[in-house]
């Protein structure tokens, strides 16, 4: 008997629906904790590119999302620079911009969240400018986060991660000693265009009198890349927004 | 190998000899990764940190005593042309849970494990004992046999995990054991660390080094 046809497609069909009612179970009560736990991961991400990693592994959840309360501001622009409050009846803030869903449709169209490091309960007093980034590296998306200084040039730190590279090669995108090496960098060249600061093929080499070049990641090579052409791409993507907040801040302190 | 059935016999005790014996051979005698070479790729990739280890061992742990009784349960109702299919079901739904949690509740771990939480459902040692055991025993021996079979995982894993992390980070759980050192002896005493060890290639060395002393110990000789 257990070897016929219809035992066998029964005995399929109910394990299957069984085994499928208790993921869908599973999924549905851990939800909501995932969603936080995301939710709490991209703000780490944040303040990454601005404090130091141990610091924020020092905090509890609650201080995570305390201290990026009150030192985190936010706005939404377009490609032009533009700010952006609301989409097809919708309101827009940062929080909610999925940056990987925007990746997909044309530059025209995406929404760019901008991320505003402030002084503690004073909103004008910007430290620094959080862009998001976006890109492909060798096996799967890459992602990440830099800040300016006000001067919208000085890379005042990045956070990078990523979906699938390589452990020991490109995974060590997310190594702090290969974040720091942006540190300081600039992104406009002396006859004022955006060059970016791009990652070297090998590694080993003092970058420190160029300030648009970084050291490479040995035998990494096409996740350098990757990290390159999202970097460049995102700061053009954010440049007229970057133009706006460069000729105000100077306007400012003359 | 264990795979026979034991025949009836009225109330066992619940910890006889022999069911201790399904615990404690995995442990040495057999063990699944020294021994039967099983396990290797997650052996290898898991282990450059305690922590994440430590994570992984238990995930192990829960998905080979789970399937292991799941599968044991069923074992007179699975169609045998189909076996192979219903362990494969019911070992990815375990692990398939094990990452969701991981993602609820340790998201810093769900990251760094992911990867390897899925590669569990392609562990040799989980298929291996469903074949060889829980088809053929109760429930209960099903049990011993996969906690024995994943702690003598767990034990290789973690040791390995001990020696990558502390030559290659200086470190044991995340605590800088090599700063402590040096703190000591003075500033001028500095313990450099092997960056060989965080490399998969570590893992090899100490894996093999490993097996190596352990089958001199046992006199386990491949035939």
């Amino acid at each position: 008997m257990q070897q016929s046809n219809t035992y066998i497609i029964t005995f399929s069909v109910i394990l299957t629906v069984v085994l499928g009612l208790l993921l869908s179970g599973t999924s549905q009560v851990l939800g909501p904790m995932q969603k936080e736990a995301i939710a709490l991961d991209n703000k780490k991400q944040i303040l990454g590119a601005v404090i130091s990693g141990e610091e924020i592994a020092a905090m509890t959840p609650q201080e995570v999302n305390d201290y990026y309360n009150s030192r985190i501001a936010s706005v939404v622009v377009d490609l032009s620079g533009k700010e952006v409050t609301e989409r097809e009846g919708v309101a827009v803030t940062a929080e909610t911009v999925d940056i990987a869903k925007n990746y997909k449709k044309p530059a025209e169209e995406r929404l760019y969240p901008v991320y505003i490091y402030h002084a503690e309960g004073s909103p004008e007093a910007a430290e620094n400018y959080i862009l998001p980034l976006y890109g492909a590296g060798l096996w799967d998306a890459i992602w990440g986060y830099v800040a300016l200084e006000t001067d919208m040039n000085t890379v005042g730190g990045i956070t990078l991660a990523h979906a699938g590279e390589t452990p020991g090669l490109g995974a060590r995108i997310t190594e702090p000693g290969v974040q720091q090496r942006y540190e300081g960098k600039t992104i406009y060249n002396e006859s004022g265009e955006l060059v970016a600061v791009e990652m070297q093929k090998g590694e080993g080499k003092d970058y420190s009198d160029d300030p648009h070049q970084v050291d490479g990641m040995s035998g990494a090579t096409i996740t350098a890349k990757g990290v390159n052409n999202m970097l460049k791409n995102y700061l053009g993507y954010y440049e007229a927004y970057i133009e706006n907040k460069k000729s105000s801040s100077s306007v400012a302190t003359l | 190998m264990s795979a026979e059935t034991i025949e009836k016999k009225p109330a066992e005790a619940l910890l006889s000899k022999r069911r201790k014996k399904l615990v404690t051979d995995p442990l040495i005698d057999d063990n699944p990764v020294t021994i039967q070479v099983l396990g290797i790729c997650s052996a290898l990739a898991v282990t450059t940190q305690m922590k994440p280890t430590l994570v992984m061992a238990i995930a192990v742990i829960f998905v080979i005593v789970m399937s292991n009784f799941l599968i044991s349960l069923m074992r007179n109702t699975i169609p045998s042309r189909v076996r192979i299919i219903v362990q494969l079901a019911v070992v990815a739904t375990l692990v398939t849970l094990v990452n969701e949690v991981l993602k609820a509740f340790a998201y810093d771990m769900y990251k760094e494990l992911s990867v390897f939480v899925g590669l569990i459902i392609t562990n040799c040692i989980v298929m291996g004992r469903l074949e060889a055991f829980a088809l053929g025993n109760k429930p209960y021996d099903s049990i011993l046999d996969g906690f024995g079979s994943a702690l003598g995982y767990s034990w290789i894993i973690l040791t390995v995990a001990f020696f990558r992390e502390l030559l290659g980070s200086g470190a044991v759980f995340g605590i800088p054991i090599y700063d402590y050192i040096s703190g000591l002896f003075g500033p001028d005493f500095q313990l450099a660390t092997n960056g060989l060890m965080v490399s998969p290639v570590g893992a090899f060395m100490v894996l093999g080094l490993l097996i190596w002393v352990q089958r001199t110990k046992t006199g386990y000789v491949e035939h």
